[in-house]
């Protein structure tokens, strides 16, 4: 659950609303964690969120065989761990799928064992 | 030619087209989506990031997704459209030309008209970049759409100009398909764009932001090379000696939207300073009968406002249709609304006297940013001050929102002219909002 830069002092940028404030995350030696900057309590959530565990929706795109497009849109259906974003991206870039496909279908399931689909983001018919 | 008729039709099958459509054709109204197009959606389409439909339907969905469900509510209320279908002209007495390459010339007569063509880019003329031009420059939106939807990288190392949000997602979008982004300019000292955006674009990726700068000269006749970008004054004139060379194969501008309004504009509605048609409070153009919704009245910050918007201009059309169409109604007293003070256009720009007792909905834009302001609201004639609110800060990527009613706020009926300032908060006032 704890990322590699727990020992260190963290300065994360608040994404709640646009007041964008700066938060700091400082580690004593105990591993506790003090948060300072925030002025809401949705602030303070978002940055242990960012602190601990910082995730991330992917969008993207899928290659398409014979599609009315060449591509359609994809994304994760949950956020998935920030690191491990190129993984993902480079397990979508290896598949090409094949028409037709309604949004929500399941592309890829379980996508790297992160607990996250691959999902179409439309629908899309045959050339 | 080929001809139809239809109660309303609906021009651009976008977010706001198709939201519009789908009100007047609940009503029982017979209704016809213009778009040009090869399908439904509009840009949309190719905002292939999260972001969308949190107000509309309490969840995060990317663009496609959105338009996809109205899509399908399009479908299963058999709401006919045409695609691949250009509208050339609109006229006073609501008739629409239209040409496409199965029928040529169309003609629609119509009771009412809403407008729902959204917006378009600012290019490279409109901020005057000098040089010869090369290839390899292009809208954020259009690189969007090349890379999304088309499927082809327009380059491999970017230089984007502007902090808009099109061009911070793009930064994103192209580093994940293995692109450089250099930096991104911006000539304003603070970046135009959402600080999600920021954050989760640019600094997730170590993409950096060099504010107070912007392009100079673009190197490269044939293909572009590189740009020098200088740091600006106050006035945005170059400062000399601030000059740095970046290596890239492309460009991208990401300066701003301008609603899209040629033939609102040829069918002889006035526009306001934002580009988008004058409407009264009920979303009505200076052409009894047109509404207009969505991108195409105002550039707005989420698609959930763009639809909010196009179901209030269906159920005006409606309402148009059902008390006043082909009736001799005289042209009632109007308060014209004015921006004033680091207010950049307001919408509506005008208030019929008559509806003074029923809520307005006002949206405007900021200038420049601002913290700790009072809004204010003054008749111009008495100036008297009809109503103040307290806001924390103001910046331009936010579109502030008013519900007002103003006869409940003592307006005085011989008012003319109403204008709107933002305004540094009086010292008495500490209050929060």
């Amino acid at each position: 659950m704890f990322n590699s830069s727990q020992s260190a002092v963290k300065v994360i940028r608040c994404i709640v609303c646009p007041s964008g404030c700066t938060i700091t995350a400082t580690p004593d030696q105990s591993g506790n964690v003090n948060f300072e900057g925030y002025t809401c309590n949705r602030g303070l959530e978002y940055a242990k969120q960012e602190y601990y565990e910082p995730k991330r929706i992917i969008t993207t795109t899928m290659r398409v065989e014979n599609g009315f497009l060449p591509l359609i849109p994809v994304r994760t259906d949950t956020p998935i761990l920030k690191d491990k974003l190129k993984d993902v991206l480079k397990e979508i870039a290896k598949i090409k799928v094949q028409p037709p496909i309604k949004m929500g279908d399941i592309l890829i399931e379980n996508v790297l064992g992160l607990d996250a689909n691959i999902i179409a983001s439309r629908n899309l018919n045959k050339i | 030619m080929k001809k139809y008729e239809a109660d309303v039709v609906i021009i651009g099958g976008g977010s706001a087209g198709m939201a519009a459509a789908i009100e007047v054709k609940k009503a029982g109204l017979d209704v016809l989506i213009i778009e040009r197009d090869y399908e439904l959606g509009g840009i949309l389409l190719q905002c292939i990031h999260v972001g969308f439909g949190l107000h509309e339907f309490g969840e995060e969905l990317t663009g496609p997704q959105y338009a996809q469900k109205f899509i399908n509510q399009v479908n299963e209320l058999e709401i006919p459209y045409l695609l691949d279908t250009m509208v050339i002209e609109i006229t006073q007495d609501k008739t629409v030309y239209a040409v496409n390459n199965k029928d040529g010339l169309i003609m629609v007569e119509s009771k009412a008209i809403i407008l729902a063509m959204g917006c378009r880019e600012r290019t490279r003329g409109a901020i005057n970049i000098p040089g010869f031009r090369p290839a390899g420059i292009f809208t954020a939106g259009q690189a969007q759409r090349f890379v999304n939807i088309e499927g082809y990288l327009p380059g491999k190392t970017f230089v984007i100009l502007g902090s808009g949000d099109i061009g911070m997602i793009m930064a994103r979008r192209l580093t994940w398909e293995g692109c450089e982004v250099k930096a991104v300019v911006e000539i304003n000292p603070y970046v135009s764009g959402l600080i999600r955006n920021q954050v989760q674009c640019l600094e997730d990726f170590n993409i950096p932001l060099i504010l107070g700068y912007t392009v100079t000269k673009i190197h490269g006749k044939e293909k572009i090379r590189g740009v020098t970008i200088s740091k600006v004054d106050t006035n945005f004139d170059r400062i000399v000696g601030s000059d740095r060379f970046i290596e890239c194969d492309a460009l991208l501008l990401s300066v701003g939207l301008i609603p899209e309004n040629e033939l609102t504009l040829n069918a002889g509605a006035e526009l306001s300073s934002n580009n988008g048609p004058v409407v009264d409070n009920n979303l009505e153009s200076t052409i009894e009968g047109v509404f207009a919704c969505g991108n195409v009245l105002q550039v707005h910050d989420l698609v959930d406002m763009v639809t909010a918007e196009a179901k209030r201009a269906g159920n005006l059309a409606i309402e148009y249709i059902n008390e006043r169409y082909g009736k001799e109604v005289k042209r009632e007293k109007q308060i014209r609304c004015i921006a004033g003070d680091n207010v950049g256009y307001i919408k509506p720009d005008l208030i019929n006297l008559s509806d003074i007792s029923k809520e307005t909905m006002f949206t405007f834009r900021v200038k420049y940013p601002d913290r700790r302001i009072q809004i204010q609201f003054r008749d111009k004639e008495n100036n008297q001050l009809i109503y103040k609110k307290n806001k924390v800060y103001v910046i331009p990527s936010e579109m502030v929102e008013i519900k007002l009613n103003l006869e409940e706020n003592q307006i005085d009926t011989g008012c003319q002219h109403l204008i709107i300032d933002v305004v540094p908060r009086p010292e008495v006032l500490i209050e929060e909002e």
